[in-house]
C-alpha cells in the first residue's frame, strides 16, 4: 500500500490492521514517534492525519493509505509547528522527552486548528499524559503560540 | 536515603546468579567492604591502594574537539532529571568552557566513574551532591593542562596566562589560543593535582538557570532512546511471561501455527517466559501473543516465586497482623513511661500501596554477539557496572568482554535498577545467541506492568502520648514491611532497613521520648526503589499522623510544627518561607473566590540531605478531590541549576501527586490486575495543580534534588482533605475513599 508520510510516498509491505505506529517505526526507520500503551491511553505516538491529532498505535495502517500523514521528524517544516518547538525550547518542557513528540504534534495539531484556543480549548486538546509531569510548562508554552 | 546509605549498595547484590565479587570493584573491593564513608563522600579503606582515584584522569572524561566542543563522559545517565546539563555546568565552570558547547553521554562502564562514594549508580538524588567537588575538580584540572600546553606553545610562563570561555589568553601580548587548538598537546600531559578551585564569587554558570542540553532534541523527536535503536541485521522480540513469576513455560499448543505467522522467525522458551523472534517488533508481539502457553507451578524453592493466591488486600491484612516490637531503628527518651505518663495516648495505623514506576520508554534491551568474541549491549540502566557484570554472568563470559551502553532514558524513577526477571536483557543475550543475529527485545506496556519491580505495599502503626497542654510527649511508630536496600542489597536480622523506616525516623520535632522500629514482613512481589523510596510513603504516614497529634491537642498543626522545630532553624526557615510563599499559613475550610470551599494542609520531610516544606490547596468537585495550589520551599543546602530545580520539584509534585490521588497496584489470585494505563491511572493532565518553588540556599551541605519534592505532597494534600472534609486519610490513594460531603 502507499503511505504519503510527510509529504513522500512510500510503498510499504506490511498487514492491513499493523498499527500505523510500527510502519512508522519499524518499516520507515522514523523513531521520533513512541511507543508508550499500544491502547491510545498515554499519546506518546500522535501524528496528524489529515491534520488531525491521532494516536498511531491503535490506527490501522491500512485505514489511512493515501492520507496526508505528518509525524514529527517533519515538524519544522510546518510555520506552526516550528513556532511550538521554539516554545518548548523557551520553556524548557521536556525532561525525560519520552512523551514530547507526542505532545508537540498534538500542540501543532491544536494551534493549526484554533490559533488562539482559551484555557478550556488547551485543555481539552492537551490531553496526552507525562509522568514527568511537565505539564504546566506544556500548558505555558502552549499559551505563549496562542498569543505570539 | 542519605550518603550514609550507599553503603549498601552493590557491593552484596542479591541477584540469583552468583555474583562473585572479583571484577566488579576491581581489586580494591575487599577493602572497601570495611570502607567508611567519610565527610565529603569519599570511600576510604583501609590498605586500600587506589590506581587512578575516581574522578581525576582527564582524558577519561573530557574530549575537547578541533571546533571547541567540549565531549564529556557524565559517570551519570540522563533521564529526565537534567543531570548531563548539570555534568556540563559544573565542570564547564571550572574548564571555562561554555556549557552550551557540551555534548554529554553517558560513559562506558569503567572504575574512572565511580565517583558516587566509590561507587557508581544514578539515583537516590546522589548525582551532583557526591561528585561536585570532584567533577570541578576534574574541569580545573583539564584547565590547568590547556594552560600548560598553551604556556609551551607561546614560550611564556603559565602565571602569565589566563583563561575566557573556551581560549587560554596572554593579555601581555594581546595573542590567545582556542581550546580546541590545545587539546591534543594537553591531553598528553600528566593531569596535575589539587588544582585550586574557583570561589563561588567568580561562577559564571553555576548557580544560573543554564539551559537544558537536551531540550531541543526533544522537543523534536531527535533524542534516541534504547527502544529507537536498530543494528545491522537485528531481529526483533516479544515476550509472553509467566503470569506468575517463578512458573515455568510448558507444552504450547498451537506452536506450529504460530511459526507460520508472517514474518516470524522463532519461538524460544526462555526462564519465565516465552518469546517470539520476527523481522518486525509487531509480528513478534502478535505472535507470541497468539501461542497457547501451559505454565507450570513454580518448582519448590524457587526464588520470589508468587503465590496463586496473593493478593495485596491479603498482604494488607498480613502486616496489620504482624505485631512488634521489631527492629530498633530510633530510640530516644523512655517512651513506654512517657506513654504511661500522658494525659492522653492517641494511636492509627496508615499504609500505602503497591506502585508501578509506569515510566513511558518500555523497558528493552538490544544485544550483539561480535565476532571477537564480545556481547555488545544497549539497554537502559542506571547502573553500568553492576549490569555490565550481572550481563556477563548471564552470557557466560568475563565482564570485560560486554560492551555496554547506556542511551538516554525515557523516565526512570528507580525503574532501571537491578531487580530479579525485572529486565529484558537476559531474554535479549540468549535470543541473540541461539539465532546467530542481533536481536532487541521489547516489551509490551501491559508485559512491563506483569514484571515491574514495585514500591513497596508498607503498613505503619503510630502511638503518640500528649501532655496536659496538648503537646506530644512521646511517640512510638513501627513500619511493617519490606524495602528494596534488604530486598537487593540484603539487610543484618539485628538492623532496621533504612528505606523501610526513612521518613518516620530522623525527623526533627522535639518529641523527647521516641521508639521507632522496623517490623520486617517480606513481601512475595517484586519490590523496588521508586522515586524517593521509603520516603515516599513514610513522610506520608508521619505528617499525616502528625495532624491527627496536633488536632487532639487542639494545636493548630503549622503552629505546633513550628513550635517543635524551635531547635532547628533551618527547617524553621523553611517552614516560615512556605507559608509566606503561599500567602500566610491558613488551614480553612474558607471559601474560595469562585465560591468552592478549599482548604490547605502543610507537610515538612528531610529527604536525600535536602529539606522540603510543603503546603496543598484542595477542594472537592463531584466527591474527588481537586488540588488547587501546592507550594514548596526546598532548601538543598547549595544548588547547580536553579531551572533545573524547579522543574524537578514540578515532576516530584506530579508523581507524589499522582500517587496520593490514583494510583495502586491490586494483586488478585497472585496476577496484577492493572496491565496498562486504562487500569492503573496516572496523573493527567487536568488534575495538576499550580506549583510554586522557592529555593533557599542555607549553606548546608548540598543534599538532593530529583526526589526530595515529592514525599510532602500526600501529606499535604491528605492533611487538607481532612480540614475539608472531617474524614482522616490513612490509606491511599484517595480516589479509594468515599466522601460524605461532596462540593462542600
Amino acid at each position: 500500500m502507499e503511505l504519503i508520510i510527510n509529504g513522500t510516498t512510500h510503498q510499504v509491505d506490511a498487514e492491513e490492521d499493523t498499527p500505523l505506529l510500527w510502519v512508522i517505526r519499524d518499516d520507515l526507520g522514523m523513531t521520533g514517534t513512541k511507543y508508550g500503551c499500544g491502547l491510545a491511553q498515554c499519546g506518546a505516538c500522535t501524528v496528524l492525519v489529515d491534520g488531525q491529532p491521532t494516536r498511531s498505535c491503535v490506527t490501522p495502517v491500512g485505514s489511512v493509505a493515501g492520507l496526508p500523514i505528518t509525524t514529527i521528524e517533519a515538524i519544522n517544516e510546518d510555520p506552526v509547528g516550528r513556532r511550538v518547538v521554539e516554545a518548548w525550547v523557551e520553556h524548557q518542557v521536556p525532561q525525560c522527552g519520552y512523551c514530547q513528540s507526542g505532545q508537540v504534534m498534538a500542540a501543532t495539531a491544536l494551534l493549526k486548528e484554533n490559533p488562539q484556543p482559551s484555557e478550556e480549548d488547551i485543555a481539552a486538546s492537551m490531553v496526552n499524559l507525562c509522568r514527568c509531569g511537565t505539564y504546566n510548562a506544556i500548558a505555558a508554552a502552549v499559551r505563549d503560540v496562542a498569543q505570539g | 536515603m542519605n550518603l550514609a546509605a550507599l553503603e549498601h549498595f552493590p557491593l552484596s547484590h542479591r541477584w540469583p546468579i552468583n555474583l562473585t565479587r572479583r571484577g566488579f570493584l576491581g581489586a580494591s573491593l575487599g577493602a572497601l567492604v570495611l570502607g567508611v564513608l567519610l565527610p565529603g563522600g569519599t570511600a576510604r579503606a583501609q590498605g586500600a591502594v587506589a590506581e587512578a582515584k575516581p574522578g581525576t584522569r582527564v582524558p577519561a572524561f573530557l574530549e575537547i574537539r578541533p571546533d571547541g566542543t567540549v565531549l564529556l563522559k557524565s559517570p551519570f545517565i540522563e533521564g529526565g532529571q537534567g543531570i548531563f546539563t548539570a555534568m556540563a555546568q559544573i565542570v564547564g565552570e571550572e574548564l571555562d568552557a561554555d556549557p552550551s558547547r557540551f555534548v554529554v553521554e553517558c560513559a562506558e562502564p569503567g572504575s574512572d566513574y565511580m565517583v558516587v562514594g566509590g561507587r557508581r549508580l544514578t539515583g537516590g538524588s546522589f548525582s551532583v551532591r557526591s561528585s561536585y567537588t570532584t567533577m570541578r575538580g576534574l574541569g580545573a584540572a583539564a584547565r590547568q593542562m590547556l594552560l600548560q600546553a598553551a604556556a609551551g606553545r607561546l614560550g611564556v610562563p603559565v602565571s602569565e596566562l589566563t583563561t575566557e570561555p573556551g581560549k587560554v589568553v596572554h593579555a601581555a601580548s594581546g595573542r590567545s589560543i582556542e581550546y580546541g587548538e590545545l587539546a591534543a598537546e594537553a591531553a598528553a600531559l600528566p593531569v596535575p593535582e589539587d588544582v585550586p578551585l574557583k570561589a563561588e564569587s567568580d561562577f559564571r554558570w553555576i548557580k544560573k538557570p543554564v539551559a537544558r542540553l537536551d531540550v531541543l532534541e526533544k522537543s523534536t523527536g531527535k533524542a534516541v532512546y534504547a527502544i529507537d535503536l536498530t543494528v545491522e541485521g537485528m531481529l526483533q522480540a516479544a515476550v509472553q511471561h509467566a503470569p506468575r513469576f517463578g512458573a515455568e513455560p510448558g507444552a504450547i499448543a498451537n506452536e506450529a501455527e504460530v511459526k507460520a505467522m508472517k514474518g516470524v522467525h522463532s519461538i524460544h522458551r526462555l526462564p519465565g517466559a516465552v518469546a517470539v523472534v520476527a523481522d518486525r517488533w509487531w509480528q513478534a508481539r502478535r505472535a507470541v501473543e497468539t501461542l497457547q502457553v501451559e505454565w507450570t507451578e513454580p518448582a519448590a524453592g524457587a526464588r520470589f516465586a508468587m503465590p496463586a493466591d496473593f493478593s495485596s488486600d491479603g498482604f494488607r491484612a498480613t502486616l496489620a497482623a504482624a505485631s512488634g516490637p521489631g527492629v530498633a531503628a530510633e530510640s530516644e527518651g523512655d517512651s513506654a513511661a512517657a506513654m504511661q505518663g500522658a494525659a492522653r495516648v492517641i494511636e492509627a495505623t496508615y499504609d500505602a500501596p503497591f506502585l508501578a514506576h509506569g515510566q513511558l520508554e518500555p523497558p528493552s534491551a538490544l544485544a550483539r554477539w561480535n565476532e571477537d568474541g564480545t556481547l555488545e549491549l544497549w539497554l537502559p540502566n542506571q547502573a553500568p557496572e553492576m549490569f555490565q557484570q550481572v550481563a556477563a554472568k548471564a552470557a557466560g563470559i568475563e565482564p570485560e568482554k560486554v560492551i555496554l551502553h547506556s542511551p538516554m532514558l525515557g523516565g526512570f524513577f528507580g525503574r532501571h535498577f537491578l531487580y530479579e526477571g525485572a529486565s529484558p536483557f537476559p531474554q535479549a543475550i540468549q535470543l541473540a545467541k541461539a539465532v546467530g543475529r542481533p536481536v532487541k527485545v521489547i516489551w509490551s506496556r501491559e508485559e512491563e506492568f506483569l514484571r515491574d519491580a514495585l514500591r513497596p505495599l508498607s503498613l505503619a502503626r503510630f502511638r503518640a502520648g500528649l501532655d496536659a497542654e496538648g503537646l506530644p510527649v512521646a511517640l512510638e511508630a513501627e513500619a511493617v514491611g519490606e524495602g528494596p536496600i534488604g530486598r537487593w542489597f540484603g539487610r543484618k536480622p539485628d538492623a532496621a532497613d533504612p528505606s523501610v523506616v526513612e521518613g518516620i525516623s530522623g525527623k526533627l520535632y522535639a518529641i523527647p521520648n521516641r521508639s521507632i522500629a522496623h517490623v520486617p514482613v517480606e513481601s512475595p512481589a517484586i519490590i523496588g526503589f521508586w522515586r524517593s523510596v521509603g520516603h515516599s510513603m513514610n513522610d506520608f504516614f508521619y505528617e499525616t499522623f502528625f495532624d491527627e497529634m496536633a488536632d487532639a491537642g487542639q494545636q493548630d498543626p503549622y503552629e505546633l510544627r513550628l513550635r517543635l522545630l524551635a531547635d532547628h532553624p533551618r527547617q524553621k526557615a523553611l517552614l516560615e518561607a512556605v507559608g509566606e510563599l503561599s500567602g500566610g499559613w491558613k488551614r480553612g475550610p474558607f471559601t474560595a473566590e469562585d465560591g468552592s470551599r478549599r482548604a490547605r494542609g502543610v507537610a515538612m520531610a528531610s529527604p536525600f540531605g535536602s529539606e522540603v516544606a510543603t503546603i496543598a490547596e484542595v477542594s472537592l468537585r463531584q466527591g474527588e478531590v481537586v488540588v488547587h495550589d501546592v507550594w514548596v520551599a526546598i532548601d538543598p543546602g547549595s544548588i547547580v541549576n536553579p531551572a533545573i530545580i524547579e522543574a524537578q520539584v514540578n515532576s516530584a509534585v506530579a508523581l507524589g501527586l499522582s500517587s496520593a490521588l490514583l494510583e495502586e497496584v491490586v494483586y488478585v489470585d497472585g496476577a496484577p490486575q492493572a496491565r496498562n494505563f486504562d487500569g492503573y491511572p496516572i496523573l493527567p493532565p487536568d488534575r495538576m495543580p499550580r506549583v510554586h518553588v522557592r529555593i533557599i540556599e542555607s549553606g548546608a551541605p548540598m543534599g538532593g534534588i530529583g526526589e526530595p519534592g515529592l514525599p510532602g505532597v500526600p501529606p499535604a494534600v491528605a492533611n487538607a482533605v481532612s480540614v475539608l472534609t472531617g474524614q482522616r486519610v490513612r490509606s491511599l490513594p484517595l480516589s479509594k475513599m468515599q466522601f460524605s460531603a461532596t462540593d462542600i
